[in-house]
């Protein structure tokens, strides 16, 4: 099993993601992350997709996805030759004997603080999917109130993209 | 010039060279309808008895002829009955255009009366769907809706055209005809390779799909099967594509499929796959399936290489011009100790076959094969009866087996012997067992009302007989459900809906029957007693392989 990441080029109608995500639920493939956001055109919207497989299992999605109408490019991207982070919101309880240390932590992760309560503080930490991961398990000593997190969003490293810019 | 969205429907329908579509009126579709009763002349509404079975007869109508079938229907119930019809043509590639009627878009969403969320419901059985919401863009999604349809993989793609959009107005101008698209640009260098694996082998074997069909390329087959000494074998949706007769064709493979053809198929060590998908019910236990075998596969879907079986060469490309390049680069060449083994799983064949005398269900497909015309359709619903007409029926002529392969959706037969017959203004034929045929019969109101020359042979054995083989194999014959034993009589049936029919319990009454069945004017019923205890076989068993081939009961 290796986890692969896939940007998807989509028309920017309702509906379409739902295209998408139908699509890998009547196939039973398990997404671990999404996100949907627009682009730098309007008629386009960008759906980062992390899912874990064996490689056929890989190519399987991305010929299913080519099958979509509303599809316009699909490109896999991989730690080498892209960049990617995602954003966490953690709220942590603000306790006496805890407050020090889980400041400590987050000040050596650069997390900063959204909100600061009586009763909680609210950190924002972005990075890649390991340093989230690995902030996340050391608040685990301390009591965690709720964690959103929004899932990898990823770009190409260099000049090339995902699609040809001169087309809009 | 100004028009309203039915009537804008309608023009686009006949521009797009469609002049009949199969339907069913009701609240939401009625614009459509009274354009359609304006344009009369130019565009034929068949009325079926319910929906599902105007879907089934506009596949049938599509399977037989190569056109898109369109099929009409109001919103709610009327469009929930097309989803099985939908799934069935999705399932077997065939190029259908369906149109549903909804609820006005500002009461969307609001569950009014006969309001469904059809383009979700059929999101994952339709190439793609729409819901239109402004009718200026209505005549190009249908003209994108045909083009869907019928380029690349063929395919179900559904139109739902809500009320307002039906009445609202705007300019329309005809456009023509648009054409599918085929995808063409073949690599040449993945191709030469996939010639000379070919080149290398002593044990080629050509296997194709319902994608030849639709690529029409039995000659070029035909001229590979020559070219490199090769035997040729199909999948179900493959047959009537090539003649039953070839000499080099061995007829079809897989769980119930002819003898020689699986047993070549598990000997080849190289097997040309053309415009097919190896489907569970083709390659049995995966892991054992044709071991010797490097896989050159052809396919317009690339999402079928690999899918299920490792091909060694997988090529996305329409079937007809890759054989057109790949001809050339095959050598001539005779295979002689290739084709003696093929002769002799050939006798082995001959050796198991079936040769009692009497009404079998075998002998009664061989009688039937002598009324067949050339042209003329034969459909078939699902279970027993099936197998034995994909294994015994002579076909001279492509598109002419008209069966759900993929669902094995029993109830399609009638519905779409109806469609191919009026598609091809052909006497057609239904070869139905008496579990199928009661799942549609409503729709002999429709064969009678548009006098469709229809010839029905129920293979009436009082049991679901497949599921009952099964129980009978794996389930210690607890037969459970499967003795239906109904008092219909089927004769009677026929007259009452207006045709005529007759009950049959020996061969010579068969062939009688089958003579006035295919001299009468309209709805001919044949009930065909046949044993409760008859098998479909050779049988491979579910998850099994060659080797586990059963070729004869104890019986």
């Amino acid at each position: 099993m290796k986890r692969y990441t896939v940007a998807v080029l989509v028309n920017n109608q309702y509906g379409v993601l739902n295209r998408v995500t139908s699509m890998f639920r009547r196939r039973q493939f398990n997404i671990s992350a999404l996100t949907v956001s627009e682009t730098e055109t309007s008629k386009l919207s960008r759906i980062t997709v992390v899912f874990e497989g064996e490689e056929s299992v890989k190519q399987q999605i991305i010929n299913q996805l080519y099958k979509l109408p509303d599809v316009y490019s699909i490109k896999e991207l991989d730690d080498k030759t892209s960049v990617s982070c995602e954003l966490l919101l953690i709220k942590m309880k603000n306790e006496q004997n805890s407050r020090e240390d889980i400041k400590t932590a987050a000040d050596a992760f650069d997390a900063t603080i959204m909100n600061y309560s009586k009763d909680s503080v609210v950190y924002q930490l972005a990075g890649d999917t390991q340093k989230i991961d690995d902030f996340i398990n050391l608040m685990r000593d301390y009591t965690i109130l709720e964690i959103c997190r929004t899932g990898i969003v990823s770009l190409e490293k260099g000049g090339s993209t995902i699609r040809k810019v001169t087309n809009f | 010039m100004l028009l309203t969205g039915a009537d804008i429907l309608v023009q686009t329908l006949i521009e797009q060279g469609c002049d009949v579509v199969f339907g069913y009126p009701g609240g939401q579709i009625l614009n459509v309808y009274d354009a359609l009763y304006k344009n009369s002349d130019k565009i034929t509404h068949v009325l079926t008895a319910h929906e599902q079975g105007a879907a089934h007869a506009a596949d049938g109508y599509a399977r037989a002829t190569g056109k898109v079938g369109v099929v009409i229907s109001t919103s709610g119930p009327g469009a929930t009955n097309l989803v099985t019809g939908i799934a069935t043509a999705f399932l077997d590639s065939v190029p259908l255009v369906a149109i549903t009627g909804n609820v006005p878009t500002t009461q969307i969403g609001s569950d009014s009366f006969q309001e469904i969320d059809i383009t979700g419901i059929t999101l994952p059985i339709t190439k793609h769907n729409y819901f239109v919401t402004d009718v200026n863009e209505l005549a190009d999604t249908v003209r994108e809706a045909f083009c869907l349809a019928s380029s690349g993989r063929p395919g179900p793609v559904l139109i739902d055209l809500p009320k307002d959009v039906q009445l609202a107005k705007c300019q329309y101008t005809s456009k023509p005809h648009v054409l599918a698209t085929k995808k063409c640009d073949v690599d040449d260098d993945l191709l030469a390779q996939a010639a000379e694996c070919i080149n290398n082998s002593s044990q080629p074997y050509i296997y194709f799909g319902g994608g030849l069909v639709s690529s029409q390329a039995q000659d070029e087959v035909l001229a590979l099967a020559d070219k490199i000494d090769a035997p040729i074998g199909c999948s179900m949706m493959g047959l009537s594509a090539i003649s039953s007769t070839h000499p080099r064709f061995l007829g079809m493979q897989g769980m119930h499929g002819h003898y020689a053809s699986s047993i070549a198929m598990d000997h080849a060590d190289c097997i040309i796959s053309l415009g097919c998908r190896f489907n569970d019910r083709v390659t049995g236990n995966k892991s054992k399936f044709a071991p010797h075998a490097k896989i050159v596969h052809i396919d317009i879907d690339k999402a079928e290489l690999s899918k299920t079986i490792n091909a060694v060469y997988g090529i996305q490309a329409d079937v007809k011009s890759t054989l057109q390049k790949l001809l050339p680069l095959v050598e001539q060449k005779q295979r002689p100790e290739w084709q003696s083994m093929i002769d002799d799983f050939k006798q082995k064949e001959i050796s198991y076959q079936d040769k009692r005398q009497g009404l079998t269900p075998r002998n009664a497909i061989l009688t039937l094969n002598k009324y067949l015309g050339e042209n003329t359709p034969v459909a078939t619903d699902v279970g027993q009866h099936q197998m034995w007409s994909a294994q015994n029926l002579c076909f001279k002529h492509s598109r002419r087996f008209i069966s759900s392969g993929g669902l094995g959706t029993m109830g399609f037969g009638l519905s779409a012997a109806i469609g191919s017959a009026i598609g091809l203004k052909e006497r057609s034929v239904l070869i139905t067992g008496d579990g199928s045929f009661d799942m549609s019969l409503h729709e002999l109101a429709t064969a009678v009302s548009y006098n469709v020359p229809l010839v029905v042979l129920i293979m009436n054995n009082g049991v679901l007989g497949m599921v009952r083989q099964w129980q009978t194999l794996f389930f210690d014959k607890r037969y459970s459900n499967t003795v239906i034993d109904r008092k219909t009589n089927f004769s009677a049936l026929a007259k009452a809906f207006g045709g005529d029919g007759e009950r049959v319990e020996n061969i010579n009454q068969l062939d009688k029957a089958l003579q006035k069945a295919f001299a009468y004017d309209g709805v001919y019923i044949i009930d065909c007693a046949i044993d409760k205890d008859e098998f479909v076989l050779p049988m491979l068993p579910p998850g099994g392989s060659v080797a586990d081939m059963i070729v004869k009961t104890g019986r």
